[in-house]
């Protein structure tokens, strides 16, 4: 299990050149398979472009409690990079003014942000129709200070999602860390108790699941039964909805797949998944990723890969949503991700 | 001519038996997809029934895919295990079940 992140160990992948690199070369390279333009090219779907935006999507740092194997930001308690207050004021400007019916705060543990919940109270104010907040659950009982959040999120009705890679401890803390599984059933048995999650609230509650390896989400609808199921039978838990998320190849899931020796054969699992019909909706298309330091990405995946995007407008403080529709989407094989079997997004399935 | 009779990379290439006949190719793949479609038995637990007879079997692609197609599925390691003991008590049983044939021959020729 990784207790520090890729950055920390100074490892040359940390370096989103180098993952780029990775991403172009080898196997896309020599021919073996179609690089994600010439794939989508055969569909008559390149360029990707912009719709109107649905989803802002804002990352307040990487900062985290859990070194997760496979943390596509490459989070942990030693990234130092933290959302600041002025840059959170930009934010503001334009959740006020934003057309996106959906806010959608990540992180890192989002909570860590020491101006998290100034900024919460503060968004909630512009009353966008959904606004969720990314908790990975331990942090809730990490420390004394974060007790309340449950309590707090429920005062701003934010929208949680939460990941649980499984309904067992092994396979949950394999992934992301000893002791997460029993801490995560703790904070969704504190959700639960208050109104979180339970079928006719409006408290919405929802899971994300992640494979555990080199392998592709099964069938999101079958998950969510199987989940629902055991959380029910073993703890009593309730939730609303499973999103299952495809891990793309970046970061600590793209030196996980090499050092297992992995990376081809799962390259070649997204290939041969490719549906034309995830294309047509992948998140990119509707959502914005705004950075710590307030820049601005198609999505959270090209944000950690240092791919801007590809428009006049490239920070918060200079936003304009006109000028960002229509634009085209920057593209690289990590984006076979999104468009394997029934394509992935941070809202779970597209196709 | 490759130095070993299985190849991992030679599985990605099932689907090339339709090149030779592709009336019959087409059809069996046609009736397996049918087969682990959702019914009577969940799509998962016909992947655990898959992952068993895979062993018994003894077949390598099948065994490589299935495993892949479990996890896919949630499927634990333990009930993975599980499952091909199941195969195996079966195979062992099958080869145990015929001592009664030989106790009975051995009853009728030395009794």
């Amino acid at each position: 299990m990784a207790t520090k992140s890729l950055h920390k160990r100074e490892s040359n992948l940390a370096n989103s050149n180098r993952q780029l690199e990775i991403l172009s070369n080898g196997i896309f390279q020599n021919g073996e398979l179609p690089t994600f333009k010439n794939k989508i090219t055969e569909t008559n779907q390149f360029p990707l472009k912009a719709k109107k935006l649905e989803i802002l999507q804002i990352n307040v740092g990487y900062m985290c409690n859990q070194v997760c194997e496979h943390c596509h930001v490459d989070a942990g308690p030693d990234r130092k990079e933290i959302m600041t207050l002025d840059t959170m004021q930009q934010c503001l400007e334009v959740i006020k003014n934003t057309g996106a019916h959906t806010l959608d705060l990540t992180g890192g543990a989002p909570e860590m942000n020491p101006n998290f919940r100034w900024f919460v109270e503060e968004a909630a104010k512009a009353g966008i129709k959904d606004f969720i907040v990314r908790s990975n659950l331990t942090i809730i009982r990490a420390n004394k200070k974060y007790y309340d959040l449950p309590e707090f999120f429920k005062k701003h009705n934010v929208h949680v999602v939460s990941s649980m890679p499984h309904w067992t401890r092994g396979k949950t803390d394999k992934q992301r860390g000893n002791g997460v599984f029993d801490k995560s059933i703790k904070a969704l048995q504190e959700l639960n108790a208050i109104g979180y999650g339970i079928p006719e609230s409006n408290l919405r509650l929802d899971l994300v699941y992640n494979p555990s390896g080199a392998f592709l989400p099964g069938d999101q609808a079958s998950m969510e039964k199987d989940f629902k199921k055991a959380l029910k039978e073993d703890f009593e838990i309730q939730f609303h909805n499973l999103f299952a998320i495809t891990n793309l190849p970046i970061s600590r899931f793209l030196d996980y797949l090499i050092a297992s020796e992995n990376y081809e054969d799962y390259m070649y699992s997204l290939v041969e998944a490719y549906n034309p019909k995830a294309v047509a909706n992948v998140m990119c298309t509707n959502t914005l990723s705004v950075s710590w330091d307030g820049y601005l990405y198609d999505c959270d995946f090209n944000q950690m890969l240092e791919l801007p995007v590809n428009s006049k407008v490239k920070h918060i403080s200079e936003y304009n949503e006109d000028l960002l529709e229509g634009r085209n989407i920057v593209i690289s094989q990590h984006c076979y991700g999104c468009t394997a079997g029934a394509g992935s997004s941070c809202q779970g399935i597209v196709a | 001519m490759q130095k070993t009779y299985y190849n991992p990379a030679d599985l990605r290439k099932f689907g090339n038996i339709t090149e030779w006949d592709e009336e019959l190719g087409k059809k069996f793949f046609e009736y397996y997809g049918k087969v682990f479609e959702e019914g009577a038995l969940t799509a998962r637990e016909k992947a655990l029934i898959a992952l068993a007879v895979a062993h018994t079997e003894q077949c390598p692609y099948c065994i490589d895919a299935y495993t892949k197609d479990t996890l896919q599925r949630g499927v634990t390691k333990e009930e993975m295990m599980e499952a091909i003991h199941v195969g195996a008590a079966i195979k062992g049983g099958a080869t145990l079940v015929h001592g009664v044939q030989m106790m009975n021959k051995v009853n009728k020729l030395d009794g």
